[in-house]
């Protein structure tokens, strides 16, 4: 993975002697709370519903066990012994107090870390695959472009004060695991047809009050001219986008207002002018920058581990983890290990300082120092040997880690919702422990099989609920929290929005409703291989609406 | 209003006139777009300094082919969050070759001087009680910067290459 | 109109205080002093900007409670979870400091 030259680590140092600075002023009074605020923001630091929150960036969910063995240090020291997974591949802590946050950054920035624009109206985590480097279907490594992107978004000086968040996704694979299509700017890497690598980008899509799918901005950009065409985007944007209101703000109402023709006119007579200048991309600074990407010693193996396939027979519980939590790799004899953060009946997304430190030991053990965090809110190992994999299993099972359930009904995305964030009108994480300890019975999860659910506590959508396949949005309704349920949504390459499927329910009553939606599902299907969305896309909501509300 | 000026504070020579004041035949004024659309043609032949004023809803590109009649573009800030002036300043330099004085007026603060300046802006309009020898020092706090811009500065990437 | 308590986060740590006797702030909402008239609440909500200035807190508010014997219960969710801690988890925040 990527590691800091003397002049990456400069800047983050310096960043947090600016921030101790800033931090001191605010404490003196020589800066006031609407002063100082944004100057927080751009260093992740919100105010809560109970405390202070830090959102620390992990770029493209990539981390070192070094760094995992900080972020557990952190969660000890300066938290109350933990740390949420979130949607962009980022940690947030709860409970840090101002005054120690200037310390909590700096023993960041000695393991390459840091919290720089991970809130404000600037570029964020730029996210990918979480896969990447190890799976088969990918045509390179896509964070090689993602820390192109990185540098090139951190302290723009032009593009700092846009008029909303910016969030950036690059994949290369057909199969997205990385939500591009619901992205600012979603990137997909491709080939031409001479077979030179290159880039298709999508603008405009999110998810938020307004959930749009990104449209293609242009099918090809080659390598060279990456950073020119972005900077394209970006000032058409930067100087377009609405700042009258917060709520239209964001790109996809522009490129949705505009037209996507437009859009793309401006776009390409901005990049018309700047290309083929000093943001081209220089093939040393790729090359520099592919080098810490390069894949890690291997080993010649065989292809199956009978080793593996051994304990699968013999082990039950091993071979339901297999199962559901291991993917294959594209090297022979090894294997993608996930470890979910979905335990039944837990918050999901969260991980202990214990759980981090052994995660860390793990990966120095198994996948050679290197962890991967998911949008979906689960960590992996993915270079595991396939003849390590039993001995892993458990060691994560005695740490809670081992829930066996990636891709089925518990594997739940939630937002912290109501138990944590100012901005919501309803809790989220209760609703998902008492979904994942309804269907807890492994074999129903199968028999259920891929049912994403993702739940949001207010309509930012930070739980991705409008691409879920069963969304739960939080809603207040006179004061108490009500659940509206959205269906057939979806955050992979065939990207949809989810559609409201009638009135909200009660916090009593939600679970219940979702129990419905699986039951109707399980009596229409087409077979037991047609998973839900499908089912859903085959069969229209009127079944669903009719099994929740009645026929009228 | 206190004034930064090449990295200590200046005295302002400039006088912003509102729409419904006169323009004195001498002195360096500035004067906003409006008077400048409906007033170009006597405007165009006053013999003394002349500056415009841009709001953050205008774009340089309305007065391109003017540039060469203004020794100062003042950009509004109107509030810290507004980014606009951000582009127009780099558009200015680095689209429509502008060499004269370009100054950020209106919410401007500490922390952002250092952008301004990387996007071309060389003056700050800035409130009187602002300590200005620890707003001068704001603008180097971060000394490596990646992506290039307006300015001089060499990039990390050419810190690399030279390395 | 309903009772009210002002509420605000400590500014070095951020933790949840309310406003109390002798203008302190205390992390425990049933020592809040209660608001029984909007010139109350005003009377109080000036306490708080002056707590601004002193740098004790940020983003002081009012909200509504139910007095019931020396308990004060706020009436909304939100404020409840605020008053307690995150409902999934009963070991962190108040409600688990509280005797």
């Amino acid at each position: 993975m990527y590691a800091y030259d003397s002049f990456d680590q400069k800047l983050v140092d310096e960043r947090v002697e600016q921030y101790r600075d800033q931090v001191a002023r605010r404490l003196s009074g020589e800066l006031t709370e609407e002063q100082f605020r944004p100057l927080r923001l751009m260093n992740g630091l919100y105010l809560q519903l109970h405390a202070y929150m830090l959102r620390v960036s992990i770029p493209y969910g990539t981390l070192s066990s070094t760094q995992m063995r900080k972020l557990a240090h952190i969660a000890k020291v300066y938290d109350k012994g933990y740390g949420h997974f979130t949607t962009r591949q980022n940690i947030q802590y709860n409970w840090p107090k101002l005054e120690e946050t200037p310390d909590l950054l700096a023993e960041l920035a000695e393991v390459e870390m840091h919290a720089i624009q991970t809130s404000g109206n600037s570029f964020r985590n730029t996210t990918s695959d979480q896969y990447a480097g190890a799976a088969a279907d990918e045509l390179d490594d896509p964070r090689i472009y993602c820390e192109i992107i990185r540098q090139w978004s951190t302290l723009h000086p032009e593009f700092s004060f846009l008029p909303r968040k910016f969030k950036i996704a690059v994949t290369a694979s057909e199969t997205d695991r990385a939500a591009i299509k619901v992205h600012d700017i979603g990137i997909q890497m491709v080939r031409d047809d001479d077979g030179t690598m290159g880039f298709h980008i999508m603008v405009g899509g999110g998810l938020g009050r307004s959930p749009f799918i990104g449209r293609t901005i242009r099918n090809f950009v080659d390598e060279k001219h990456l950073l020119s065409y972005l900077e394209a985007i970006l000032r058409v944007y930067n100087q377009l986008g609405r700042r009258d209101n917060i709520y239209k703000a964001r790109i996809k109402i522009l490129v949705h207002e505009r037209g996507i023709e437009e859009f793309t006119r401006l776009v390409e007579e901005e990049w018309a002018q700047i290309k083929n200048s000093a943001l081209d991309l220089p093939p040393e600074e790729v090359a520099r920058i592919r080098a810490h990407f390069a894949p890690p010693p291997y080993e010649t193996l065989a292809t199956v581990s009978s080793a593996l396939e051994a304990k699968r027979f013999e082990d039950k519980g091993f071979a339901a983890w297999v199962r559901t939590n291991v993917k294959p790799h594209k090297q022979p004899g090894y294997a993608i290990a996930d470890i979910s953060l979905k335990p039944i009946g837990k918050p999901p997304g969260d991980a202990t300082d214990d759980q981090m430190d052994l995660v860390a030991d793990l990966a120095d053990q198994y996948s050679f120092g290197e962890i991967r965090v998911t949008h979906e809110q689960n960590l992996a190992l993915v270079d595991v040997k396939q003849d390590d994999l039993y001995v892993l299993w458990e060691a994560l099972k005695d740490a809670e880690l081992a829930t066996p359930n990636l891709g089925l009904i518990s594997d739940i995305i939630a937002c912290p919702g109501l138990d944590y964030c100012n901005l919501a009108n309803a809790r989220s994480i209760p609703i998902s422990e008492q979904i994942s300890k309804r269907f807890e019975d492994l074999d129903k999860q199968h028999n259920i099989g891929d049912l994403k659910i993702k739940i949001s506590g207010c309509i930012n959508a930070c739980g991705h609920h409008h691409v879920g396949h069963i969304g739960i949005l939080g809603v207040d309704r006179k004061g108490e929290e009500y659940y509206q349920i959205t269906l057939g949504g979806s955050a992979d390459e065939n990207a949809s929005v989810g559609k409201i499927v009638g009135p909200s329910f009660s916090y009593d009553e939600v679970v219940n409703a979702v129990d419905t939606l699986v039951a109707t599902y399980l009596e229409l299907r087409d077979g037991e291989n047609e998973p839900f969305l499908a089912a859903y896309r085959r069969l229209g909501e009127t079944p669903f609406k009719e099994a929740l509300y009645g026929t009228n | 209003m206190a004034l930064i000026k090449n990295g200590q504070s200046a005295d302002n020579v400039w006088r912003t006139l509102a729409d419904k004041e006169s323009v004195p035949s001498d002195g360096p004024v500035i004067i906003s777009l409006k008077r400048w659309t409906e007033e170009k043609p006597w405007l165009k032949g006053r013999n003394a300094p002349l500056g415009i004023f841009l709001q953050a809803d205008q774009p340089p590109a309305i007065i391109e082919d003017d540039l060469d009649r203004f020794e100062i573009v003042a950009l509004e800030f109107p509030t810290f969050r507004d980014g606009r002036a951000y582009s127009y300043a780099r558009l200015l330099r680095e689209r429509f070759g502008y060499k004269g004085e370009i100054r950020a007026v209106g919410d401007v603060l500490r922390d952002q001087l250092s952008f301004m300046q990387r996007c071309g802006i060389d003056s700050f309009e800035v409130a009187d009680d602002a300590p200005i020898d620890q707003w001068v020092k704001a603008i180097d706090e971060i000394s490596v910067v990646y992506q290039p811009a307006t300015d001089a500065r060499q990039t990390a990437l050419e810190k690399r290459r030279s390395a | 109109m309903a009772h009210q308590v002002i509420t605000a986060n400590r500014l070095v740590d951020g933790d949840v205080v309310y406003l109390s006797a002798n203008n302190e702030w205390s992390e425990w909402i049933d020592e809040a002093v209660v608001a029984q008239s909007d010139d109350d609440t005003a009377a109080l909500m000036t306490v708080a900007e002056q707590a601004i200035e002193d740098l004790k807190i940020v983003g002081p508010y009012e909200f509504d409670v139910e007095c019931s014997g020396k308990e004060i219960k706020p009436i909304s969710m939100r404020e409840i979870i605020r008053a307690a801690g995150p409902s999934i988890r009963r070991d962190l925040g108040k409600q688990a400091t509280k005797g």
